[in-house]
């Protein structure tokens, strides 16, 4: 199964940037189909940002995630690169586990 | 964006520069795909495959995002997340096509390795005329594609060897990774709006709805959003 979705979704991602280099123009240029698909990575990252932070199958907790998340959050706001700033919510949610 | 120059050496060797410095700070972030994909239950080739075969960050994250695929409802939640987020990609090949103008298998390859950095590394030397974006989007992606392939499985097989995901921390690697990709889309009041009201449905749809379904319903304000014409990214 997971060999399944590694395929299909694969296969699906190639196929949008292929039609987008392949299409004519006019199917993607409206404006509107513009504005949604870039806010599109806006509101799913987002979703993801607060399942990932407080889900845990259907219920929501507050646990060490939070903390480190917290703290990415910090750190983005001091304009640290990509890397450190998943670095220092692993690091604070670990030592967090360990308390 | 139209005429032909000739491309200074000088400029192409800058050029090529900042596209494969720019590569290997986003190669680096593979780790951390790799990691969060051993984390999901992924084997190191599952996760290298996702990096070569799909190769684009954040639907990366959101197949391996849903956690252990266990169920079929949990695959195509995993998938719709993937293409969702992928549909970018799409936008930004139709912005690269009549610059790159290529066919057949140069085709391809030019579509696989069409993402954020590629094209906006394109993008930004258009003063300098086309053979200049050309240059910047080859190298750039395929300086991408290599370091990210290459730290994907260095993650992954790092994780596999450490164990136990939470005791390192990857449990809240995977959100800061997503607040990552999130943070510099950020800009204006529509996309916080939007970002706000896609974290509310979450919230409320999460401990109701089938897992994937609350992530999956939060593209609606994407569409609300995008729909009305005043409303515009400033």
């Amino acid at each position: 199964m997971i060999w399944a979705t590694v395929l299909i979704s694969s296969v699906g991602c190639f196929l949008l940037k292929y039609a987008g280099m392949a299409m004519p123009e006019a199917w993607l240029s409206s404006p509107r189909v513009q504005r949604i698909a870039n806010l599109m990575p806006v509101a799913l990252l987002s979703a993801l940002v607060i399942a990932q932070t407080f889900g845990v199958g259907q219920t929501l907790v507050f646990d060490e995630r939070a903390a480190g998340v917290g703290v990415a959050i910090v750190v983005l706001l001091l304009r640290a690169p990509f890397p450190v700033v998943v670095v220092a919510a692993a690091v604070t949610s670990a030592l967090l586990h360990r308390l | 964006m139209n005429q032909e120059v000739e491309l200074p050496d000088s400029e192409r060797r800058r050029i090529t520069r900042d596209g494969v410095s720019l590569a290997f700070t986003v190669g680096l972030y593979g780790t951390a795909f790799g990691a969060a994909a051993s984390s999901s239950g992924l084997s190191p080739w599952q996760a290298l495959a996702l990096s070569a075969l799909l190769f684009s960050g954040a639907s990366q994250f959101a197949v391996v995002g849903v956690g252990v695929i266990t169920s079929w409802s949990l695959a195509v939640t995993a998938i719709t997340g993937a293409l969702l987020l992928g549909t970018r990609n799409a936008l930004y090949g139709l912005r690269m096509a009549p610059i790159l103008q290529v066919r057949g298998l140069k085709r391809v390859a030019a579509a696989q390795i069409t993402i954020d950095e590629s094209t906006g590394v394109a993008i930004s030397q258009e003063h300098l005329g086309l053979p200049a974006m050309r240059h910047g989007f080859w190298v750039t992606g395929l300086g991408v594609y290599v370091f990210w392939n290459s730290f994907t499985l260095l993650g992954a097989l790092g994780a596999d060897a450490l164990g136990d995901p939470a005791q390192f921390g990857l449990d809240a690697a995977v959100p800061a990774a997503f607040l990552g990709l999130l943070w510099p889309r950020l800009k204006g009041r529509t996309p916080w709006a939007v970002g706000m009201a896609a974290a509310i449905t979450v919230l409320i749809l999460l401990p109701h709805a089938p897992v994937g379904v609350p992530v999956i319903s939060s593209a609606i304000a994407a569409v609300i959003a995008g729909w009305k014409n005043g409303v515009d990214k400033k």
